[in-house]
C-alpha cells in the first residue's frame, strides 16, 4: 500500500492525572482547532471533579517527591529534555498547528523548551544554596534558613505560548520539590497533553505534575478556592479572572504568583519565553524554614555543651 | 504552694519617660491632628490609668501621609545607599541611647514586665535597625541582582504585642531599600511610635520619610487598601491577613503578612526535661503568651508526661505574676480588655469541651487585665483549645508515642509559624525538624530572635519573611 493511500492513526488525547491517563469524568470534549479553524483533536473538557482528583494525586505525591534528594529531582527533570529531544518533531508539528508558527519557528521553540528542562535541572541542588544559609546571630546557635516547597501548586499555563510557556511555568515549579495540577491553554492544548506522555517516561513519579484540559475559568475556580492547594500561578488568566482567584485564594493563603503584564503573552509569545527566565519563578513557590539550635560554649570552668 | 522566696518591690523607676497629655499624628515631619479631631485615649493595662490621649486618624489623614511619603520617595529613594545608612545607624544609636525610656514606656503602655522590654524588645529593635542600615548601600550583593530597586510607598500595620520591635521589622528593611513609608501601630499601644518619631526627629530623618498614624482598624484598612501605596506589610490576626489579601487582588501591591500561630511544642522522652520545662515556659508564657509564634501545644512523649507535667506546674508556681515595672515580675499584664476577654472566652470553651485545666495559684492584681498562667490536659485535636490561637499565657497539652504521631500532630493545624523540639538525639531533631510544616523551628530552644534570622510562616501563619537577607526581598522590585 502506497503511504498515500495509507489512512493516518489519530491519536485519543488524555488527561495526565496520577501517572495515568483518564479522561475527563465527566465525559466531555471539545473541539481543537489549529490556528486557521481546522480540526485538529477532540481533547477532555474536564470538570471541577477532574480538578478535584488531580488535587488529590499531587497531594499525595508531595512526600516523596519532596522528600527526593536534590541531585534525584535534577536527573530527572534532566530525563525529560532527553524525552523531549526524543519526539522533537511531534512536538513541532503540534506547536506549529497550536501557534500557526512556521516549521522552523517551531522547532526553536521545541528547542527551547527542551533547553528549559535542562535549565532547570541544573537549578534543583543549587536554589537552596543560593536561597538559604547561616544566619550569624548575636548568640550561641547554630542558625539555618533552608528553601523548602510549599505543596501543590494550581498552574494556569500560557494561553499562547503552547510548549515553551508552558514547561517555563511547570518545570520551575517542580524542580524546587513542589508538586503540580496544571491548566493547559484553552485553545492549545495538545502540547501539554503530549507532555503527560513525556513525563509519564521520565521517571517523573505519578501525580507530580497533573495536567487537565478545558476551561481555564472552570477548572481554575475549584483550584483557587481549594483548602489543599498551597499556592497558585495565574499566569494564564486574563486580568479579571486573575482577581477573581486572586480573592479566592485568600481564603486559605495561598501563594500567588499573578500574571505578566499582558503583552509579554501577546501576539508574539515564543520570543518572550524565550528570555532567560531568573529565578523568580523557582522562588516564588518556596517556603523559608529558619532552624535554631544552641551551640553550648567552651570555658575555662568547664564545657557547657 | 508557699513561695520560696519574699521578693521585696523592686520597680524600675517611671521618672526616665515623660508622657505628654496629648500627641498628634506624625505625617510628613510634623505632629498634627486628626483632620476630624477625633482622638482616644490610651491606657496602662496593669493600672487603667490613662496615659496620654493621641488622635485618631481617618481616611483623610492617610490620603495627607501617603502623599507625604509619595512627595519624599523620590528624593529618598535617589539618596545614595550609604547615606541612607547612615540615617539608619544614627536611629539604632540613638535606640540604644534612649533604650531605658522606651522600655519603660513600652512596659507602661502594653503590660508586659520590664525584663522583657529591657532585655529583649529594646536590644533587638536597635539590633534591627544597626543590621538594616548595613544593607542600604550593598544591596547590589543581596541576591536580586545589580541595583534592585525599591517599591515606592509602603503602608505598615502593626499589632501591639511587641510594638517598637514591629516596628522596627517593618521601618528598617523599608527604609534601607529606598521606600518611604506610613506606618499604623496597634490602638491599645500608640506611644512607642510616636516616641520613634521623635527619634525620626532627631535622627534629622527627611520629612516625610516616615509617617506614623494612630488609629483604629479603619485607619489601617485605608491605608493598605490606599491607591497610592505599593507595598504592604502586616503583622496581626490570620483573619485581617486574609481580609487585605483579598484586598490587594487585581493590584501589584506587593504583600507581606505575618499572621497567626499554634505553635507546636514537641519534648521527647530523652530530652532533659528542666532545660525542657524552661523552654516551655519561655514558649507559652513569654509575654503572657501574647506571641504569634508561642508554643502554645505542648506536645509531650507519653512516657514522661506526668513526670513533665508535675515539674512545669511546680515552675508555674514560682511565677511571679504583678506590676510589670518591677524588675522580679515574670508575668505582666493582658494587653487589653477585649483581649483578656478573648482568652477568657476561649479557656471557658476548653472547659466546656471537656478539657481539663490547672491554673497556678497566684494573686491577680484588682485592677489592670490579668490572666494566671494555666494549662489544659486531657485535650484532644478536636478541641478548641488545641487549635484556635488564644493569644493568651494558655498551653494545650498534648501527648504522642512515635516521633512519626507527633510530627502528624504538630503540623495538624491551619497554621505553620513555628515550632519546638526538645530531644538528645541530633539526628532525631534534623528529622523532625524537617517534616514540620513551619517557618521556624526552636530546637532545645525557644522564642529566640535575631535580625539577620529570616522569621514568617507556612501555611495561613501568612507568606514572606522578615530579617535577613530574604527580609530584603519585601521591599524590593524583585
Amino acid at each position: 500500500m502506497s503511504e498515500q493511500n495509507r489512512l493516518g492513526v489519530f491519536k485519543t488525547y488524555k488527561l495526565y492525572v496520577g501517572g495515568k491517563f483518564p479522561r475527563s469524568e465527566s465525559g466531555r470534549v471539545y473541539e481543537v482547532t489549529d490556528s486557521k479553524g481546522a480540526w485538529l483533536a477532540n481533547v477532555p473538557q474536564s470538570s471541577r471533579k477532574d480538578a478535584r482528583d488531580a488535587v488529590v494525586a499531587a497531594r499525595k505525591a508531595f512526600g516523596g517527591w519532596s522528600g527526593a534528594t536534590a541531585y534525584n529531582r535534577g536527573q530527572v527533570l534532566y530525563r525529560v529534555a532527553e524525552m523531549l529531544e526524543g519526539r522533537k518533531e511531534q512536538f513541532a508539528r503540534e506547536v506549529a498547528a497550536s501557534e500557526g508558527l512556521s516549521k522552523s519557528k517551531a522547532a526553536a521553540v521545541v528547542d527551547a523548551a527542551i533547553d528549559r528542562w535542562v535549565w532547570y535541572a541544573g537549578w534543583t541542588d543549587k536554589i537552596g544554596q543560593i536561597s538559604g544559609g547561616a544566619n550569624p546571630v548575636a548568640g550561641p546557635f547554630f542558625n539555618l534558613s533552608t528553601p523548602e516547597p510549599t505543596g501543590v501548586v494550581a498552574v494556569l499555563a500560557p494561553q499562547k505560548s503552547s510548549l515553551l510557556g508552558l514547561v517555563s511555568v511547570i518545570a520551575p515549579v517542580i524542580a524546587t520539590g513542589n508538586t503540580a495540577v496544571v491548566i493547559a491553554s484553552a485553545d492549545a492544548p495538545l502540547p501539554a497533553l503530549s507532555l503527560g506522555e513525556v513525563l509519564a517516561t521520565s521517571d517523573v513519579p505519578g501525580g507530580v505534575v497533573n495536567i487537565l484540559s478545558g476551561a481555564t475559568a472552570e477548572l481554575a475556580a475549584p483550584l483557587a478556592a481549594h483548602q489543599d492547594v498551597n499556592a497558585i500561578d495565574l499566569t494564564g488568566a486574563g486580568a479579571e479572572l486573575a482577581k477573581e482567584l486572586e480573592i479566592a485564594a485568600a481564603d486559605n493563603l495561598k501563594r500567588v504568583l499573578r500574571p505578566l503584564p499582558a503583552e509579554a503573552d501577546g501576539p508574539d509569545p515564543s520570543t518572550d519565553w524565550l528570555a532567560a527566565p531568573g529565578t523568580h519563578r523557582l522562588t516564588a513557590f518556596l517556603e523559608t524554614k529558619t532552624v535554631w539550635h544552641p551551640t553550648g560554649a567552651l570555658g575555662a570552668s568547664g564545657s557547657s555543651y | 504552694m508557699a513561695s520560696a522566696f519574699e521578693y521585696a518591690p523592686a520597680p524600675e523607676s517611671r521618672s526616665v519617660v515623660d508622657i505628654a497629655p496629648s500627641y498628634g499624628l506624625f505625617i510628613d515631619g510634623e505632629f498634627t491632628e486628626a483632620a476630624d479631631g477625633k482622638v482616644f485615649k490610651t491606657v496602662s493595662p496593669s493600672t487603667e490609668e490613662v496615659l496620654s490621649e493621641v488622635a485618631q486618624a481617618g481616611a483623610a489623614d492617610v490620603d495627607r501621609a501617603v502623599k507625604a511619603a509619595r512627595k519624599a520617595f523620590e528624593k529618598w529613594s535617589a539618596l545614595p545607599g550609604s547615606e541612607r545608612a547612615k540615617y539608619l545607624f544614627r536611629i539604632a544609636r540613638i535606640i540604644q541611647e534612649r533604650s531605658r525610656e522606651l522600655a519603660v514606656l513600652e512596659t507602661l503602655d502594653n503590660g508586659k514586665p520590664i525584663k522583657e522590654t529591657r532585655d529583649a524588645d529594646l536590644p533587638l529593635v536597635a539590633a534591627h535597625f544597626f543590621y538594616y542600615a548595613g544593607w542600604a548601600d550593598k544591596l547590589d550583593h543581596a541576591g536580586y541582582g545589580a541595583n534592585p530597586r525599591p517599591l515606592g510607598v509602603a503602608g505598615q500595620v502593626i499589632p501591639w504585642n511587641f510594638p517598637l520591635l514591629m516596628l522596627a521589622w517593618k521601618i528598617a528593611p523599608a527604609l534601607a531599600t529606598g521606600n518611604t513609608v506610613v506606618l499604623k501601630p496597634a490602638e491599645t499601644t500608640p506611644l512607642s511610635a510616636l516616641f520613634f518619631a521623635d527619634i525620626c526627629r532627631q535622627a534629622g530623618l527627611p520629612k516625610g520619610v516616615v509617617n506614623i498614624l494612630t488609629g483604629y482598624g479603619d485607619a489601617g484598612e485605608a491605608l493598605v487598601t490606599h491607591s497610592d501605596v505599593n507595598k504592604v506589610a502586616f503583622t496581626g490576626s490570620t483573619a485581617v491577613g486574609k481580609a487585605i489579601a483579598r484586598s490587594v487582588a487585581g493590584t501589584d501591591k506587593k504583600v507581606t503578612l505575618e499572621l497567626g500561630g499554634k505553635g507546636a511544642n514537641i519534648v521527647f522522652d530523652d530530652a532533659p526535661i528542666d532545660q525542657a520545662v524552661e523552654g516551655i515556659v519561655t514558649g507559652i508564657f513569654f509575654n503572657q503568651g501574647q506571641v504569634c509564634c508561642a508554643g502554645s501545644r505542648l506536645l509531650v512523649q507519653e512516657s514522661v508526661q506526668d513526670e513533665v507535667l508535675d515539674a512545669l506546674k511546680r515552675r508555674l508556681s514560682t511565677l511571679r505574676l504583678g506590676d510589670p515595672l518591677d524588675k522580679n515580675t515574670d508575668i505582666g499584664a493582658i494587653n487589653s480588655a477585649e483581649q483578656l476577654a478573648r482568652i477568657t472566652t476561649l479557656v471557658e470553651t476548653g472547659e466546656a469541651e471537656g478539657a481539663e485545666r490547672w491554673s497556678a495559684p497566684c494573686e491577680l492584681p484588682s485592677s489592670g487585665y490579668w490572666f494566671a498562667p494555666t494549662l489544659f490536659t486531657n485535650v484532644t485535636q478536636a478541641h478548641t483549645v488545641a487549635r484556635d490561637e488564644i493569644f493568651g499565657p494558655v498551653l494545650s497539652v498534648l501527648s504522642f508515642r512515635t516521633p512519626d504521631e507527633a510530627v502528624a500532630k504538630a503540623n495538624n493545624s491551619q497554621y505553620g509559624l513555628s515550632a519546638g523540639i526538645w530531644t538528645e538525639k541530633g539526628s532525631r531533631i534534623l528529622a523532625v525538624a524537617n517534616k514540620l510544616r513551619a517557618g521556624v523551628v526552636w530546637a532545645n530552644t525557644f522564642n529566640k530572635f535575631d535580625p539577620t534570622s529570616p522569621f514568617g510562616g507556612y501555611k495561613e501563619s501568612g507568606y514572606g519573611r522578615e530579617g535577613g537577607r530574604h527580609g530584603l526581598e519585601a521591599y524590593l522590585d524583585v
